[in-house]
């Protein structure tokens, strides 16, 4: 156990790329608490999806031990939080195990809006904040704007700034001190009884569960009997340690250390992030407070390509599942997919984390429907049920009215792309509420639908920006507005998986755009295609493939039989592997990119 | 009735590759290569010992054609194409009037050597003119303008009673009514046969290339490209010279029936470079390959006397699918006759799907595909294939 005044517990708030990694990696260095032979670049982010990210999605923990000018030996608790949105709640958790943050900003760039989110997060949290300007030693580095930016946006004083090249070593030595010096001690009552913060969990092949937990007062020790305040779990604590980042077993861990165990918990999914951890016998009579479970927000559909592919799928997904709580699935079945699951995420970006998975780690090629967020329906005999897919909409006649989730986004970005962004957000229904300069970088926020950000929002700003945006978001909860579904039909039939909820009064233009799409993606048949976008029986949107007039090889003499056989078997093949509507064959790639909207 | 092999029933020929040209075209996929040096003796023996051994296999059948292909042929001496024909008329019966047919380029060099091509016994000249515009002839990567080549044309009708001459269309940049104008001159050349290519984009050709890198520009879509072949189908009728094959337009009589032996699924002797056969021997359809390299040809066919590469039988729906997918470019069509002899049946359902659509037709015994059909033809196969 270590004495209070002798901790320092620390996370580092950075945008992507504004050297977070690094720096976090040189200050385990310095203190030698990894040899160099077992230094491996960028230590904490340990998923390939992470490293080829150069984002960390779940929280990862280091323990330094570090002998100030003080002459006194320091343990430094460093927790590395997830940098996305769409793991916010998570990013709150690790935030209230720590005091203090450091806020590194890449001084060649400037803050960006993915640092402001979590700085906020770190504010709410009342942490010691220690802005430090990083990359000094770039010709780019301008350390005066860049700290008047960090006054100025997030309202911190940046007079102190630490200047440091993380890649270099510049000002690691200063860091550590600033840590020491700057940061406060935890709090903490050895004799109180045990509160613990689970901050997260994950699966280890050898063994099983293991929790990352925080004490906030009293000491849990191996071989104690605990439990777990919200879901109500009992375990016996097999195996308690730390992270330097290897694990290490230690005997005790008292009030403001952060540390591990794993006590035969089977599954991810019985334990959640922010639940308090007790002893089962003179434990707690209250819970630490903000405990909530997470709720996806983004679902679609995931289909097998070859359906033969479905078992493997169920499979891959539910073990998934068993090491991530916050992802949901149940069965779903399409006229024109077959058999796939219907899953709920966090976000975007945890829909792509674990669609990557599948396709990478369990080699299933996978077609994902359009993602959609979840509806409050409010039906005319006064009941409520959520929507998940819009497929399942009910007839709008016994609807009364249906809310929408909508999000606060901010967006930063140079001013000489700003007009191209306002346009975005309004053609996606946005609601500006407040517009800033910082130098030559705008600010702005915007109240969006969630429904008009989840698609390709991201894709489209990035290109209208050439990549210079930066974008955050947080739920802002639901809204009435008048969406209506908007189905899709190929020859007069209904295509389910291209069914949509829209806003009516922007129907008709999305009407226009899929049809526009779907007619350039659905090759020619044989007879001419009409392709409508309608809501209810109305229909609002049309186009026409025409029919396929030429398609012969123009020479084909003996020596050419094999190979223009060949070519057609393969032709043929081919053509299996597109879904059949009817008479109709649509290519997989054509449920998605038909919903991209080139604005 | 006796069955009867399949070289009585649609034929029997003897198809030589001559693998060299002077240039390589952008559009071309076809087995040719540009040399400096070309030992026409030792070719000369190579292609002689390659067509005694073909010989052996094949006693007693009538050869009713020859064709030299290539490459470019007219690149060939008239020796060389002299004693290949003598050791030809030499090694089989042939029929009372062969057809004997050389591919040539319209430049004036190889138009000396059309005496010499005749005198060795070629009846039947077919050339390369593939446009009549200097500019895209150009494009096309041709070595000949359009003057030179009509003066070709008239060398080649003075000394051939049989000339056919190719053009390419649907070229960059060309519209209907340059089609249709181009398309008017070569009727009043021509004598009795027409091979009227659309212009393809190869795969592996410097225009797949280019088309793939997206600097091929202009080509007519193809609803123009449709447009562009009724139009040439109504040209070509009003002119006395039908299509009787998806490109190929002749006066009725004039058709070149070495070409009607592959799409009547006749046997063939296939010799050169690269050249493919299909031979019934002993009750199987026999499909053969040669080596593709002309060195490395040369070399086999000196070295061990044979320069086949792949010999294997063709199964019963191999042979029926084949003789489908050839048929069908046929104005005559296929013989249902002949698939279900093969044993092979076609999806009722979907032929009929596709006669209801139009695009095929059934008379008798024989299948066809309508005009409309013709154009499509790619899909009616992968329609009537077997899944």
């Amino acid at each position: 156990m270590t004495e209070l005044s002798r901790i320092r517990n620390f996370s580092i708030v950075a945008h992507i790329d504004h050297g977070k990694s690094t720096l976090a990696d040189r200050l385990i260095q310095s203190t030698n608490t990894v040899s160099e032979r077992e230094m491996k670049e960028q230590l904490l982010d340990a998923m390939d999806i992470e490293r080829e990210r150069g984002i960390t999605i779940k929280a990862n923990t280091v323990r330094i031990e570090y002998i100030a000018d003080d002459g006194e030996l320091y343990v430094l608790n460093l927790i590395d939080t997830p940098g996305h949105v769409d793991f916010a709640y998570e990013v709150s958790r690790s935030m209230r195990a720590v005091e203090g943050s450091l806020l590194v900003v890449d001084s060649t760039q400037g803050v960006e809006a993915q640092t402001l989110a979590n700085v906020y997060q770190a504010i709410e949290a009342d942490h010691e904040i220690v802005p430090v300007l990083n990359k000094i030693d770039l010709p780019a580095a301008d350390c005066e704007r860049v700290a008047e930016q960090i006054e100025d946006v997030i309202g911190i004083d940046a007079s102190d700034a630490l200047r440091v090249s993380a890649k270099s070593g510049i000002g690691i030595k200063e860091t550590l001190e600033a840590i020491v010096t700057r940061l406060p001690a935890p709090g903490g009552d050895a004799a109180a009884p045990l509160k613990a913060m689970l901050v997260d969990s994950w699966y280890d092949a050898y063994l099983g569960v293991v929790v990352l937990i925080r004490v906030m007062d009293g000491v849990i020790r191996k071989g104690d009997r605990i439990v777990m305040m919200g879901t109500g779990g009992k375990y016996p604590v097999e195996r308690l340690g730390v992270f330097r980042p290897a694990m290490q077993n230690v005997d005790e861990l008292g009030p403001g250390e952060i540390g591990f165990f794993t006590a035969s918990i089977k599954q991810v999914r019985d334990t959640r992030v922010g639940d308090t951890i007790t002893h089962e016998k003179k434990g707690a009579d209250k819970p630490l407070p903000g405990f909530k479970p997470s709720v996806p927000v983004v679902f679609c559909g995931l289909f097998p390509v070859d359906s033969a592919e479905f078992e493997d799928l169920r499979s891959a997904i539910e073990k998934l599942a068993l090491n991530d709580a916050s992802f949901s699935y149940e069965m779903e079945t399409s006229a024109a997919l077959g058999f796939g699951f219907r899953c709920g995420f966090l976000g975007l970006l945890h829909l792509e984390v674990i669609r990557d998975r599948l396709e990478r780690e369990y080699d299933i090629e996978l077609i994902t429907t359009a993602p959609s967020v979840v509806y409050h329906l409010f039906m005319k005999d006064g009941s409520q049920t959520e929507l998940h897919n819009p497929a399942d909409m009910p007839d709008p006649s016994i609807v009364s009215h249906v809310e929408e989730p909508r999000i606060k986004a901010t967006i930063m970005v140079p001013d000489e792309y700003l007009g191209d962004v306002l346009k975005l957000c309004q053609d996606r229904r946005g609601i500006q509420l407040d517009l800033t300069y910082a130098g030559s970088r705008a600010m702005v926020v915007y109240d969006l639908p969630l429904n008009e950000v989840v698609f390709d929002f991201y894709d489209r700003l990035k290109s209208v920006t050439k990549g210079y945006a930066s974008f955050d978001y947080q739920m802002e909860g639901y809204r009435e507005d008048n969406l209506v579904k908007m189905q899709i039909l190929v020859n007069d039939e209904p295509v389910d998986a291209l069914s949509m909820m829209v806003h009516r009064d922007r129907a008709e233009m999305r009407g226009r755009a899929m049809c526009e799409k779907l007619k350039d993606l659905i090759p020619r048949h044989m007879f001419k295609i009409p392709i409508q976008a309608a809501i209810g029986g109305k229909v609002i949107a049309r186009e026409t493939l025409s029919a396929m007039r030429k398609d012969v090889t123009a020479k084909c003499y003996g020596g050419d039989a094999t190979r223009k056989k060949k070519l057609l078997e393969k032709q043929k093949a081919g053509k299996k592997k597109m879904r059949q509507f009817g008479k109709v064959e649509i290519p997989q790639e054509a449920f998605i990119s038909a919903l991209k909207m080139d604005e | 009735m006796a069955e009867l092999e399949t070289w009585q029933e649609a034929g029997f020929g003897l198809y030589l590759h001559w693998p060299f040209c002077a240039a390589k075209c952008p559009y071309c996929d076809f087995n040719s290569h540009v040399t400096a040096r070309i030992d026409q003796r030792a070719w000369t023996e190579a292609y002689l010992s390659e067509l005694r051994r073909a010989a052996a296999e094949t006693p007693g059948r009538i050869l009713s054609t020859v064709f030299f292909g290539g490459g470019t042929p007219s690149l060939m001496q008239p020796e060389t194409v002299a004693a290949i024909l003598d050791e030809v008329r030499r090694l089989w019966p042939m029929v009372n009037d062969p057809e004997i047919t050389l591919e040539a380029n319209p430049t004036s060099v190889e138009a000396g050597r059309f005496a010499g091509y005749a005198a060795a016994g070629v009846n039947r000249l077919s050339m390369g003119v593939q446009s009549l515009h200097d500019e895209d002839l150009r494009r096309l990567g041709r070595l000949h303008s359009a003057a030179e080549a009509m003066a070709a044309f008239d060398i080649a009708r003075a000394q051939f009673s049989r000339v056919s001459f190719d053009l390419i269309y649907a070229r960059q940049g060309q519209t209907l009514d340059m089609w249709r104008s181009e398309l008017s001159t070569a009727l009043d050349m021509a004598v009795d046969h027409l091979s009227l290519y659309q212009l393809t984009i190869e795969p592996g050709t410097a225009f797949g290339d280019r088309f793939a890198a997206g600097r091929l520009r202009d080509l007519p879509d193809d609803d123009i490209a449709a447009d562009m072949y009724e139009v040439t189908q109504e040209l070509c009728d009003a002119a006395g010279l039908p299509a009787y094959e998806v490109s190929n337009h002749a006066r009725p009589g004039s058709e070149s029936r070495h070409n009607r032996i592959y799409w009547r699924g006749g046997d063939w002797v296939g010799i050169g470079p690269g050249a493919h056969g299909r031979l019934g021997l002993g009750g199987t359809r026999m499909a053969t390959e040669t080596e593709l390299s002309p060195a490395l040809w040369l070399r086999k066919v000196t070295e061990t006397g044979n320069g086949e590469t792949l010999r294997h039988g063709l199964g019963l729906t191999e042979t029926a699918e084949e003789y489908l997918m050839m048929s069908l470019r046929l104005t005559e069509g296929t013989d249902l006759g002949r698939l279900a002899r093969l044993g092979h049946r076609l999806d009722d359902t979907r032929v009929a799907e596709l006669e209801e659509m139009g695009l095929l037709q059934r008379a008798g015994t024989r299948l066809r595909c309508t005009a409309q059909g013709r154009l499509v033809l790619n899909e009616i196969l992968r329609r009537l294939m077997v899944d």
